[in-house]
């Protein structure tokens, strides 16, 4: 990467993120960073964000990726232990078997910060996890829908994420949460697009099709940003006009979905960071420096983005990530 | 008792199982038959199953190919995702989309043609050696697109996965001149005889002197353009090439259409117009899914029901129950076939 480059990309974080106190608590510490891979843009987002917070604090971040696999994470956590890393942070790829390593990193006191997901271990083998609230995602989306379309019936098709997967089965949960207390709107067709864009237009050519060419349709409720974005193409394919026929609103916000909002064909999408690592250097800090423990579960922001939030100036400002 | 071979054909298990699919959706959905004409092209559930099929499809006629030749192409889904993004990535910092879809499409000869070159000089069993590509493959489409979507606005790469041309999607018009082009290829020349001599008994086709090295050379680059044009297909589509989700299993999609086309998996007699039908089975099912409102959890099993039924139905045991009872509905090649 250019020196240029890589000033844009920290420039556009800075301007991301709320610019924590500890500003300078880390310099010079040595933390690990055992990420699972870069299945996802917003995986390589977290991985390009979370390089960039360590070199804005002036941490040493020895960076490891595990390619989805759990035996490397091991590897990697027992490669910091042995070098006497500072801290640790992981994002691990499974839930379960980390009670061994993890108690390694205790002996050798070395705190752990969980990141993005949960593990099935007892609280005490890590100092604390950052996560998103993917219930509450949901939630702000419907409520979001709700203080939109006022008293007006609203019928709304929902594209699910993979079947039982746990943002799917959460956001769902949490969008019939959002909108429970308006009973002009209900959910009229709900199917999985599998989180992708190529699903999620194949799907809502079936939804639009079902449903009278979409004229019954008031809004689409996506699991993610990638099928809104096929959603909204198949809208325009059967000749209505996304946001504006039909209600566009999604979870994640990632680059594209802000270029529709640009050009008004989405209506909102709630915020997953993809800064995790700003809480976890933030309450590492507080830890090394002053022995503060932090609460054992740091619940991201679930931001709402609309057009009226400089789309283009959230898009810009994302797509170098790495999305 | 002679039958027109058109006759005959249409009598297959596949066009019933394709009818009976086709006519559930109707009960489920009575619109779906409903085709209207909109902005210049026909519109309507079936024109869906048709063009969502469409790369299914294409999948399968080249996987027909190499399967009667009793091998197997597992890395056609991963060749469409590194299609798709080496056009999206090119089109995307500037070149033109004439030159990008022709070197899309040499990505994907060259990817088949690698497939070729280890089965047959490397002599590794096909699963084996397309495994490689399969998993290889997808992170080599990553690389290019950097592990994210790349998104663009070409309107010839664009036009190929939504544009229309005489009413009828651009995909489906693709897969209906590979279909017709490369049926007459096989049929109208002895290389389909070739391709089943080498599936029978590769040996015995050798000393029959078929060369069947170039030939299994010629069936895999064949599937690997083919799958390169069902990912110029997908990409266009979505107007991004997505490298984690581009083709995912689409391979056992392809290799499914093939089987419910009555082409054996142990090579020899193949038809690639029937692996069409099977592939349009496949879609004809996932759209009346969609359509039909159950949850999602159904999905798969009342695909894989489906699936089952029509195979048992295809069965030599099914056939012989239905040559002893209703000998009026199997036709006098599924009988000599036996």
């Amino acid at each position: 990467m250019s020196i240029i480059k890589k000033l844009a990309l920290v420039a556009g974080i800075g301007a991301l993120m709320s610019s924590t106190a500890y500003a300078e608590g880390l310099a010079g510490k040595v933390i690990g960073f055992s990420q699972i891979g870069s299945e996802s843009g917003w995986r390589a987002a977290e991985t390009s964000v979370t390089k960039a917070e360590a070199e804005r604090l002036g941490v040493d971040l020895k960076f490891a990726d595990a390619q989805q696999k759990q035996e490397n994470q091991i590897k990697a956590l027992r490669g910091f232990i042995a070098q006497g890393v500072d801290a640790i942070l992981i994002a691990p790829v499974v839930s379960t078997g980390w009670e061994e390593v993890l108690t390694e990193a205790k002996d050798a006191e070395i705190p752990v910060v969980l990141l993005d997901r949960g593990i099935d271990a007892p609280e005490d083998l890590y100092l604390t996890s950052v996560a998103s609230d993917q219930v509450k995602e949901g939630r702000v989306a419907g409520e979001w829908l709700v203080s939109t379309v006022g008293d007006r019936e609203c019928k709304v098709v929902e594209l699910q994420g993979t079947v039982g997967s746990s943002p799917a089965i959460n956001r769902k949960q949490g969008f019939e949460e959002g909108i429970a207390s308006a009973s002009n709107i209900s959910i009229i067709r709900s199917q999985t697009g599998d989180f992708t864009r190529s699903k999620g237009k194949e799907v809502m050519e079936g939804f639009l099709k079902a449903e009278g060419g979409g004229a019954g349709i008031c809004a689409v409720y996506a699991h993610n940003d990638d099928m809104a974005v096929g959603a909204i193409q198949a809208i325009k394919d059967a000749g209505l006009k996304p946001g504006s026929d039909i209600l566009v609103v999604s979870i994640d916000a990632v680059p594209d979905i802000f270029a529709a909002m640009v050009s008004g064909e989405a209506n909102a999408t709630v915020e997953l960071t993809p800064n995790m690592a700003g809480p976890a250097f933030a309450a590492l800090d507080a830890y090394l420096n002053a022995g503060t423990v932090p609460e054992k579960f740091i619940i991201t922001e679930s931001k709402l983005y609309t057009p009226a939030d400089d789309p283009q100036g959230e898009y810009d400002r994302r797509k170098g990530l790495g999305y | 008792m002679k039958r027109h071979p058109l006759t005959a054909a249409l009598l297959r298990p596949q066009f019933a199982a394709l009818a009976a699919v086709l006519f559930i959706n109707w009960l489920l959905f009575p619109g779906f038959f409903t085709i209207t004409w909109q902005d210049g092209r026909l519109f309507g559930s079936l024109i869906d199953v048709l063009n969502r099929g469409a790369p299914v499809a294409i999948l399968a006629i080249g996987v027909t190919a190499v399967i009667a030749t009793k091998g197997v192409d597992l890395s056609v889904g991963a060749v469409m995702a590194i299609s798709g993004a080496v056009a999206a990535v090119m089109v995307s910092s500037g070149t033109p989309a004439t030159i990008a879809i022709p070197v899309a499409l040499l990505a994907g000869l060259v990817c088949g043609f690698w497939n070729g070159v280890l089965v047959t000089y490397l002599d590794i069993q096909p699963i084996i050696a397309t495994l490689v590509l399969m998993v290889a493959g997808r992170g080599l489409a990553q690389l290019i697109t950097e592990g994210s979507i790349v998104t663009f606005s070409d309107p010839l790469l664009s036009f190929i996965g939504t544009g229309a041309f005489l009413g009828l999607p651009m995909p489906v018009v693709i897969a209906l001149v590979l279909m017709v082009g490369a049926t007459l290829a096989v049929r109208r020349t002895a290389l389909g005889l070739l391709i089943e001599a080498v599936g029978v008994n590769r040996s015995a086709a050798r000393f029959a002197g078929i060369s069947s090295r170039l030939l299994l050379l010629l069936v895999y680059s064949f599937a690997g353009v083919c799958a390169a044009i069902a990912g110029l297909i997908v990409a266009g589509d979505i107007r991004g090439a997505d490298a984690n989700n581009a083709g995912l299993w689409l391979e056992l999609d392809a290799i499914l259409a093939v089987v419910l086309g009555g082409t054996s998996l142990l090579g020899g007699r193949f038809s690639i117009p029937m692996s069409v039908v099977g592939a349009l089975i496949i879609q004809a099912m996932n759209t009346g899914i969609l359509i039909s409102g159950f949850s999602p959890q159904f999905n798969l099993v009342v695909k894989s029901g489906v699936i089952i039924l029509i195979l048992v139905l295809q069965s030599p045991m099914a056939a012989q129950w239905m040559g002893r009872h209703l000998s009026f509905l199997t036709s006098p090649r599924n009988r000599s076939a036996k």
